[in-house]
């Protein structure tokens, strides 16, 4: 028989190396988001808080220019919206995935990001381990890595110098691993080609800013409409 | 703004984005049976969303002028066969980031 703590202990460890490019990643970008506050005139506090509250990188970004505009909290409101749709797809994928997970449970979808979502739906979590505290300490470690850049960045902020131009490529990169991995993992690659597929259309006819919408509703229409053929063939059990 | 309009619009954003994390799990809880359709999505969206998030990832690179994603191409490529040769995440990720990293601060 197994004890508590030695299934956290090895849930941590097992979780850990996953979350090493996060950490790069996330000290990196938290901290370009710190100082970006900083040279706008924001205390670290703000930063800090909101990588604990908001953790969403996007929102943050945006949130600094709505603190900086006139107020008008439904246009933030349904802004935010906007911008964190994509949530809600981690949500749908996620249901069965939290499951089971007791109290964890809460801070799993309280804590979740894109980096979180694509670890937790991509691992194989090996069998010794508990999937709750895997998920748990692969969410909350990632968040922590937020939270200690952007209050770094607010601190310090415009003190750090150095060429660190291209860094932030250590999340594209990771994100290609993940959907090369699914590749190789999959029978059928229909699901990931409509992804890659219609969100290069829409990017190309609604532009950077404003494609996330209309490639999640196609994808999703697509999807729908794929159904039957893809459950016939047994792509999906 | 004054504080209490800060604090007001911080809350607008913190209360956006807990209602896109939660609203699934409220919608289809635990206890009771998912619809079929979607649970179909949360099977296939995974794949879709990994696609999705790398044009994400690509969105503000631009063919047409500065260094044409000619970096990001170069990189990706990199990354994808160090990952079929080796099979190791953390390696493809930090060999990828690297040679990103010299294209554009010292070629491009």
């Amino acid at each position: 028989m197994d004890n508590e703590k030695g299934i956290i202990g090895r849930s941590l460890r097992a979780a850990f190396p996953y979350t090493v490019p996060i950490l790069a990643g996330f000290l990196f970008l938290g901290a370009t988001y710190g100082i970006y506050m900083n040279v706008s005139g924001f205390s670290f506090l703000y930063p800090m808080l909101m990588s604990m509250t908001v953790f969403a990188g996007s929102a943050e970004f945006v949130a600094v220019s709505l603190l900086l505009s006139a107020f008008d909290p439904i246009q933030a409101f349904l802004m935010i919206l906007m911008i964190n749709a994509r949530h809600l797809f981690y949500g749908v994928s996620l249901l069965e995935k939290y499951a089971g997970t007791g109290w964890k449970k809460f801070y799993l979808i309280f804590g979740m990001c894109d980096e979180s979502f694509s670890i937790n739906c991509s691992v194989d979590i090996p069998e010794n381990v508990d999937k709750g505290w895997f998920m748990f300490f692969v969410t909350i470690l990632n968040q922590s890595y937020w939270v200690c850049g952007a209050t770094l960045g607010g601190i310090f902020g415009s003190f750090i110098n150095f060429n660190t131009e291209g860094l932030d490529f250590v999340m594209t990169a990771m994100f290609v691993v993940i959907f090369l991995e699914q590749w190789l993992k999959e029978k059928n690659h229909t699901s990931s080609l409509i992804g890659i597929g219609l969100s290069l259309v829409c990017l190309i006819i609604f532009g950077p800013d404003k494609f996330m919408i209309p490639a999640m509703l196609s994808i999703a229409g697509v999807l729908a409409l794929v159904r039957k053929p893809l459950e016939k063939g047994g792509a999906v059990t | 703004m004054t504080l209490t309009q800060q604090i007001i619009t911080v809350s607008m954003v913190i209360l956006a984005t807990v209602i896109t994390r939660f609203l699934p799990f409220i919608i289809f809880p635990a206890g009771k049976e998912t619809p079929k359709f979607i649970k179909y999505l949360g099977k296939v969206l995974p794949a879709a969303v990994f696609g999705l998030l790398v044009i994400y990832c690509l969105k503000n690179v631009s063919i047409m002028d500065g260094s044409h994603g000619i970096p990001e191409l170069i990189a990706i490529l990199c990354v994808v066969a160090i990952h079929l040769w080796k099979r190791q995440m953390l390696l493809s990720i930090a060999t990828g980031t690297v040679v990103y990293m010299l294209l554009i601060q010292l070629v491009f």
